[in-house]
């Protein structure tokens, strides 16, 4: 099985965003950047679909130099082979899926596997317009995944529920939480990832088809008053409810 | 960050960040190499999931979390920096430093474990033994097929291992050892024992096989410290071992002086886990607990404190840092590494106890870790050389004039 697997480096969830001097993205400095925690379970998978089912997993990520810090994090999990499609502008979603589709293409892959989102920018755009630039079947934050021969059972959460999917190989599925328990990488395979080759290859130019024009970070909370409870708290919070922040 | 989606919001952690990194306020992270922070994020992730969650019950009932032996060893954490041919890492000392700092962070214990598998047993196989003791130990040792421990310091010989009275006596078939050994962690589940006993009056390493008539090794008991590790004497009655089990290429106390160099190295990058934790746990304390109407990290006092304590840590990581750099460039002495123990444990106790402080009455509690690592790192001070035996090395290595003899 030709296992493909889009990884993606993002700021690390617990760093304090802030926006760099153009408006339009995140300043990087002092940023910790970490595989995006939805692609590790999209990883994960991909081995585990290897030990089940034979083949090789690729590992490919759309981004700069540093992205290359992933693809050795997916190196030692042991994925057989790393591609970064290097890319210094940061393109919309379209743009990333056109490069990825492209090696998907090229490797002729039988399944993609991406995280359902990528935690810096939430687009949740990706996997479906890389399946629907390679004309095959998007199954979006699975949860369960059974593939046999070249069909494929899948699980979705859905609001209050769950849904059976079914498609046939190949595919593009994105990965829920809850997929699998994703690996440590041993401190062995670690050292050895770090001479394992990355394939370097230019990004082709792709136009990008919409435009960030402006970040904002949320309002800083306002300060909120507690009030007790009896009945006296009551009729102060009708008061303040109708008066202050006028919304009865 | 390592990849298993752990340690993120997402996944809301109890163990959350506070800001940026609240223990890195000088981007010290900036001076390790990027497959260093891997090891270290691995084994960070490895802690908060596997070990935080159950060491608390774990010291309480006096017992090592016995599958955490095997986990580590897949992990790859023991003999982290010997070569791959032995099924080993082969990382470099630094990466060995940032493991331990993490595995402090969840046990002293764990770290103990670690250091004696680690650098004072498969180090000294590795740097004293033949080819065939290496063959036959390392692979094993490295997946925690088999536990080590290592047999210097007796009941009556702490501070001054050259008094020490366990002698080998060749015998026809080998070696016949007499004697005893104490303080010894992971004595009782180990499979093999290094042993340091001197031989027509030199002291020479052996290794001795769990089950070998006339070698027992009972667990001590009663211990208020490091009570989630096995802590055993070590007792050799007309004990007989074949003569190949001698470690050949070392006479001599160089040899386990050599050992607790490494070990003491790893020491001192684990004291930073400890105060880690006190630290993040007093900094969280702080902001939540109100007095007066505010946070108590709103007063001074209490503001002096959680500045010490992170200036002290920052200090601690820039030397150890500097410290593996030095070792990594084979630039190190033993009193490099006696000053980096030294200090290090020095100020993770200090935190520790302010750390207590911080937290009032609830710092008692097993709620939060700050008795734990307190207790533990009462011993950590004194093994692998005391803290004032430290002071006399270098108090040595600067005047000449040894203090100790």
């Amino acid at each position: 099985m030709n296992i493909l697997v889009g990884i993606s480096q993002v700021p690390d969830t617990a760093t304090k965003i802030a926006i760099g001097a153009d408006g339009t993205s995140i300043d990087t400095k002092g940023v910790k950047f970490i595989v995006n925690p939805y692609d590790e379970f999209a990883l994960e998978e991909g081995l585990r679909l290897r030990e089940k089912h034979g083949g090789t997993v690729t590992a490919v990520s759309v981004g700069g130099e540093s992205a290359k810090e992933v693809l050795r994090t997916a190196l030692a999990m042991q994925v057989d082979k790393a591609i970064l499609v290097k890319s210094e502008v940061n393109g919309d979603s379209f743009a990333v899926a056109k490069q990825l589709a492209d090696v998907a293409k090229e490797i002729a892959a039988d399944i993609v596997l991406f995280g359902r989102q990528s935690v810096d920018y939430d687009s949740f755009q990706v996997p479906p317009m890389v399946a629907e630039l390679l004309d095959i079947p998007s199954i979006t934050m699975i949860s369960k995944l059974d593939i046999v021969g070249t069909s494929v059972t899948a699980e979705r959460d859905i609001e209050g529920g769950k849904e059976t999917i079914s498609a046939s190989l190949p595919c593009v599925v994105s990965a829920q939480k809850g997929l699998n328990e994703p690996r440590y990488p041993k401190l062995p395979d670690i050292m050895k990832a770090k001479s394992k080759p990355i394939e370097e290859r230019p990004a082709s130019t792709i136009a990008a088809r919409t435009q960030v024009i402006g970040l904002d970070l949320p309002l800083a909370k306002g300060k909120g008053t507690i009030l007790g409870d009896t009945d006296a708290d009551i009729t102060e919070l009708l008061k303040l409810l109708h008066e202050e922040a006028k919304v009865i | 960050m390592a990849p298993n989606g752990k340690n993120n919001s997402m996944n809301g952690s109890a163990t959350t960040k506070v800001a940026n990194n609240p223990f890195d306020y000088y981007n010290v992270d900036a001076l390790f190499a990027h497959e260093e922070k891997m090891v270290r994020d691995t084994v960070r992730d490895f802690v908060d999931a596997e070990v935080l969650p159950i060491i608390e019950k774990h010291y309480e009932a006096g017992t090592f979390p016995p599958h955490l032996a095997k986990k580590m060893a897949d992990l790859g954490v023991f003999g982290i920096t010997l070569p791959q041919e032995y099924g080993c890492a082969g990382a470099s000392y630094t990466s060995y430093g940032l493991a331990m700092q993490e595995l402090e962070r969840g046990d002293s214990a764990l770290r103990s474990f670690a250091s004696v598998q680690s650098s004072l047993v498969m180090y000294p196989i590795y740097a004293y033994g033949s080819e065939a003791h290496r063959m036959k130990w390392l692979p094993k040792l490295a997946t925690a097929d088999a536990i080590g421990c290592f047999g210097l310091t007796e009941p009556d010989h702490g501070s001054n291992p050259n008094g020490m009275i366990t002698t080998a006596k060749k015998s026809d078939g080998g070696f016949l050892l007499n004697g005893a050994k104490m303080w010894i962690t992971n004595g009782t589940v180990a499979d093999v024992a290094v042993v340091w006993a001197k031989l027509d009056g030199v002291v020479r390493g052996f290794l001795v096989e769990k089950g070998t008539k006339g070698f027992t090794a009972p667990e001590m008991k009663g211990k208020h410290s490091l009570r989630a590790s096995v802590t055993s004497e070590l007792v050799f009655q007309d004990c007989e071992i074949p003569e190949e089990n001698m470690l050949p290429n070392v006479q001599g106390l160089k040899g386990p002086l050599g050992c607790l160099t490494q070990a003491r190295y790893g020491i001192a990058w684990g004291a930073i886990g400890a105060a880690m934790a006190c630290y993040e746990s007093s900094l969280a304390y702080a902001k939540t607990r109100i007095q007066f109407g505010k946070p108590i990290g709103g007063f001074q006092l209490i503001q002096e404190k959680l500045v010490w304590m992170l200036n002290e840590i920052t200090k601690a990581q820039l030397m150890a840092e500097r410290l593996g750099k030095l070792k990594d460039a084979g630039e190190s002495t033993p009193q490099h590494v006696s000053m980096a123990k030294r200090n290090n444990v020095w100020m993770a106790l200090e935190i520790a106890r302010i750390a207590r402080e911080v937290h009032g009455a609830n710092g008692i509690l097993g709620e939060y870790p700050i008795m734990r690592h307190a207790a533990n790192l009462e011993s950590v001070k004194t093994y692998e050389g005391t803290h004032d035996i430290h002071t006399l090395i270098l108090g040595s290595d600067i005047t000449g004039i040894p203090a100790f003899e």
